[in-house]
């Protein structure tokens, strides 16, 4: 018992996949009609999967919460997407993909994963192309690259600033045309609140109908979870407002394993926060550090002089300026990876260089690439980066460097999953963001868009059917079953018990304090003493929220206050993991970031000897401790050291 | 100093589609002119709730301007008076101390109100679905690389692509029409020489679909393009009438 079993197949890395894929169980096309899938989540991972199991001929249910499958959230992406096509002709190779994203990662991800990763990398351009996804060109008519941090190679396909938006509207018409055909049944404005667990095995969800509030069944032989990543938790995010953690947060409660929740991405390029109304924080894409030269102020009194509003940054000579990160990393410059992009910015704000009205921002200055390239083709490549944050800050980027500063982006923790993407529950299946599969403790710019399409196009339709191969003489389930009367009358009752509480807090409020003592505390710089205070303090909001939230309306009707309030309570409870898995993480690596653990110039130490694994959590019961199980990383094929950026 | 205003709403509230709706009337002081206007209606909302009443209900998500969910007509404009922005990147240095500001939701008869300033907009998604995709399964695709295309039509077919899906087009024409939006797939499609292949059969299916969901018919005033937050043109309908025209000659 509780041996964690990554089923990982045997043999040389660079055959492992083919070795699956040849003797894994199929299912044959009259039995595919009688099997039916959920896929909770309609983003890349998500809307690839379900258009592409559907395609298959498989029965899919499909959930979202938006009011359409084209609004998932990772549409937001800007920069691009990698693939080791190696069309440049500059060394580029499924290894060096491989390589970079476990090197990325501070070698915390998996290598059997990574590595088929970075093999189907290039199936996903081809299939993106074939959809009609406008990546942009060279004159010659073949498509264009650019570099993004962690990589010596431009092995990034883009469309304008809006690649995320391209390829999810690609998954989104793949989905559309199997609507049509009537192989995915689509539920958009729909709320997944619960998983129904039939003899140990996932059978189906409990979901909200958003719109009237009504509480509905589903049932399935098989579910997939492609929800996203929990970064909402901190409040102030990147992520969407109505991204949320909770469809991961109930399958833990129902006994997946959530594995590395401590490991989130502060993406280090993002307008400055500025007041407390503010909702949330909006990324300016990686792609400008290709051309964008960060520095502030090498002197305290210039930065000083900036803050009061008596200086121009324009006005600062160039040798009065610090580019700290092509100071401290020669070789990447300032196309090091997120995680330390992040915490430079961080340490010159706190060494009081900062600029901005708070102190806490940096510069991005595009008048070298100006002068160099010419004002069109910075336009051609960043504008529609540039009118964004032209219309949110009222400041002309072509004339005055941004200013920028790091904000909670991404979340490579999630449910844990076996190489088949299996989570601890069978027939329980996570894909995307929402699985902490690849990305170790830190994830390389353009790599997100990679893993969810390449879970839902290219892994997930396989791996599934190893599963549903075994399941064809299982009927169809009816949700009368009292499984489901349980699961639905835990789900009223909370929301019973939610709404009774009659307090006078709104949600909101309460979310606001969570975050800030989850960025206070739990962010990018952690220690042991402030994670115990994060742990007492979390344990406060949770009892406040219980006793004193505030929800108009009622349980049975159209209540978006309700909504907030359901994942607020379930974001207390991820805030409170990551916490505890940041706590017993004594080491620094990739996002996690142990104040005490730390080279002699301030780079992240990891301790390989006592944390080379994944911290798998195991839910024990309601204020129990959970349960922490090892998934050990033994790595064959890569060299394992510190991570090294400068030379 | 931050710099604040005092204004006056003039909000749509209405509990269900079948029920009469009507503008209700609040005051809000102190807004940051630096807050966006759905933070400005983040701030009503934690006041509604403080008194102890149901919050306006309004359709949002990414706030950054990409995922085409908020919606809202604003002073008699789709996105409000701003260009080139959808109502979560409008921010409040648009409006003037002591302004009285009218917040309605989508009017259009394909889209009908769901509560207060939301509505459903399922029919975009059924016009996708009539054809709006490129018949190609998962698998078995050639080579990223094998077909050049043209940077100029790559760069056309990404133009109207930038299509978020929000509505503004609709909302802005006096027919109710949809015109732009069809377009801008048809045509973000038959710029590619994958999508070319199909044209004629998708220009069809997608405005049979849109004329049978109750869109009007576009009399080229141009109101769609002038509030489309994505700048797609209307250039896009005249290459959709006349794919349409060409589909038709054919039959």
């Amino acid at each position: 018992m509780n041996v964690i079993n990554s089923k990982t197949p045997q043999g040389p890395l660079s055959e492992k996949w083919k070795e699956y894929k040849s003797h894994q169980k199929l299912v044959n096309p009259a039995n595919k009609r009688r099997l039916d899938v959920i896929v909770v989540g309609t983003g890349l991972a998500g809307g690839a999967a379900a258009a592409s199991l559907g395609e298959l001929g498989f029965n899919v249910l499909n959930f979202c919460i938006q009011d359409s499958p084209r609004r998932a959230h990772s549409l937001a992406a800007q920069g691009g997407i990698n693939a080791a096509k190696n069309y440049q002709n500059d060394g580029d190779s499924i290894y060096r993909l491989f390589y970079d994203t476990i090197k990325g990662g501070d070698y915390r991800a998996r290598e059997a994963n990574v590595y088929r990763l970075a093999e189907v990398s290039g199936n996903i351009i081809d299939q993106c192309v074939a959809q009609g996804v406008p990546f942009a060109r060279e004159y010659g008519g073949l498509l264009d690259n650019r570099s993004f941090g962690g990589a010596q190679v431009s092995r990034t396909f883009y469309a304008k600033g809006q690649t995320g938006q391209q390829l999810l509207l690609g998954a989104y018409s793949a989905l559309s045309r199997q609507i049509q055909k009537g192989t995915v049944k689509l539920f958009a404005r729909h709320e997944m609140l619960d998983l129904v667990l039939i003899d140990g095995r996932a059978r189906g969800i409990i979901a909200r109908n958003l719109v009237t509030g009504k509480i509905e069944r589903f049932a399935a032989h098989a579910v997939v979870i492609a929800t996203g990543g929990y970064g909402n938790t901190f409040f102030l995010s990147t992520n969407a407002m109505g991204s949320n953690g909770s469809a991961a947060w109930q399958c833990y409660k129902k006994g997946a394993y959530f594995a590395n929740p401590c490991f989130a991405q502060i993406h280090p390029t993002c307008i400055p926060v500025h007041g407390e109304f503010q909702s949330k924080l909006t990324l300016m894409s990686e792609s400008l550090r290709n051309d964008g030269r960060i520095w502030v102020p090498k002197h305290k009194a210039d930065a000083e002089a900036v803050r009061a509003g008596k200086l121009k940054p324009t006005d600062i000579k160039e040798e009065d300026r610090d580019y700290y990160l092509e100071r401290r990393y020669p070789a990447f410059g300032n196309l090091v990876p997120r995680d330390v992009a992040s915490r430079a910015a961080k340490e010159r704000c706190d060494a009081g260089y900062g600029v901005g009205t708070t102190g806490l921002a940096v510069y991005l200055d595009f008048s070298d690439a100006i002068n160099r390239l010419g004002l069109k083709t910075v336009e051609a490549r960043y504008g529609n980066l540039f009118q964004m944050y032209e219309k949110s800050v009222d400041e002309n980027p072509y004339k005055t460097p941004m200013m920028i500063y790091p904000a909670i982006h991404y979340t490579m923790g999630g449910i844990w999953v076996d190489y088949e993407l299996q989570t601890s529950i069978p027939g329980l299946f996570a894909a995307g963001e929402a699985n902490f599969s690849d990305h170790g403790a830190n994830r390389l710019g353009a790599s997100a868009l990679m893993q969810g399409l390449a879970d839902g196009y290219f892994v997930l339709p396989y791996t599934i059917q190893n599963y549903l191969a075994d399941q064809i003489q299982v009927p169809r389930f009816t949700t009368d079953r009292q499984e489901f009367d349980t699961a639905e009358n835990a789900v009223n009752d909370k929301i019973q018990k939610l709404i009774n509480i009659k307090g006078k807090r709104s949600v909101d409020s309460i979310h606001k304090e969570l975050g800030l003592a989850m960025w206070d505390f739990v962010g990018m710089g952690r220690t042991k003493f402030g994670l115990r205070e994060a742990l007492a303090k979390i344990a406060e909001i949770k009892r406040e929220f219980w006793s004193n939230v505030r929800i108009p309306g009622s349980g049975s009707d159209q209540n978006t206050e309700l909504e907030k309030a359901l994942r607020l309570a379930d974001f207390i409870e991820i805030g409170e993991l990551m916490a505890r898995d940041a706590l017993y993480r004594e080491e620094s690596c990739g996002g996690h970031f142990r104040e005490e653990y730390q080279t002699e110039d301030g780079e992240a130490l990891r301790k390989d000897d006592k944390f080379s694994y994944v911290a798998c959590w195991r839910y024990t019961g309601e204020d129990m401790e959970p349960e922490l199980l090892k998934e050990e990383l033994a790595y064959e094929y890569i060299k394992v050291q510190q991570r090294n950026y400068k030379e | 100093m931050e710099k604040t205003i005092n204004i006056t709403l003039k909000v749509w509230k209405q509990r269900n589609p079948k029920s009469q709706g009507a503008f209700e009337t609040y005051t809000l002081n102190n807004i940051s002119i630096d807050s966006s206007f759905l933070e400005m209606l983040d701030i009503l909302n934690e006041q509604l709730i403080n008194e102890g009443k149901e919050p306006v209900v309004f359709d949002h998500d990414c706030r950054e301007g990409i995922c085409g969910m908020c919606s809202l007509f604003i002073n008699g404009r789709p996105h409000g008076p701003d260009d080139d922005v959808t109502t979560c990147q409008l921010h409040m240095r648009k409006f003037h101390d002591g302004e009285t500001i009218t917040v309605e939701p989508w009017r259009s008869a394909a889209f009908p109100v769901i509560r207060d300033l939301m509505v459903d907009r399922n029919a975009f998604d059924k016009i996708i679905q009539a054809g709006g995709y490129v018949s190609v399964n998962t698998g078995g695709v050639p080579d990223a690389n094998a077909i050049p295309i043209p940077k100029d039509k790559a760069d056309a077919a990404m133009d109207a692509a930038s299509c978020i899906g929000c509505g503004a087009c609709v909302a802005a024409c006096k027919n109710g029409s949809a015109m732009l939006f069809v377009s801008a797939k048809v045509s973000q499609l038959a710029l590619l020489p994958q999508g070319r292949i199909e044209t004629a059969k998708r220009a069809k299916a997608m405005i049979a679909k849109m004329d049978e969901l109750g869109f009007g018919n576009c009399t080229n005033t141009g109101a769609c393009e002038a509030e489309c937050p994505k700048n797609v043109s209307i250039s896009n309908i005249a290459r959709l009438n006349r794919e349409f025209l060409f589909a038709k000659l054919k039959d």
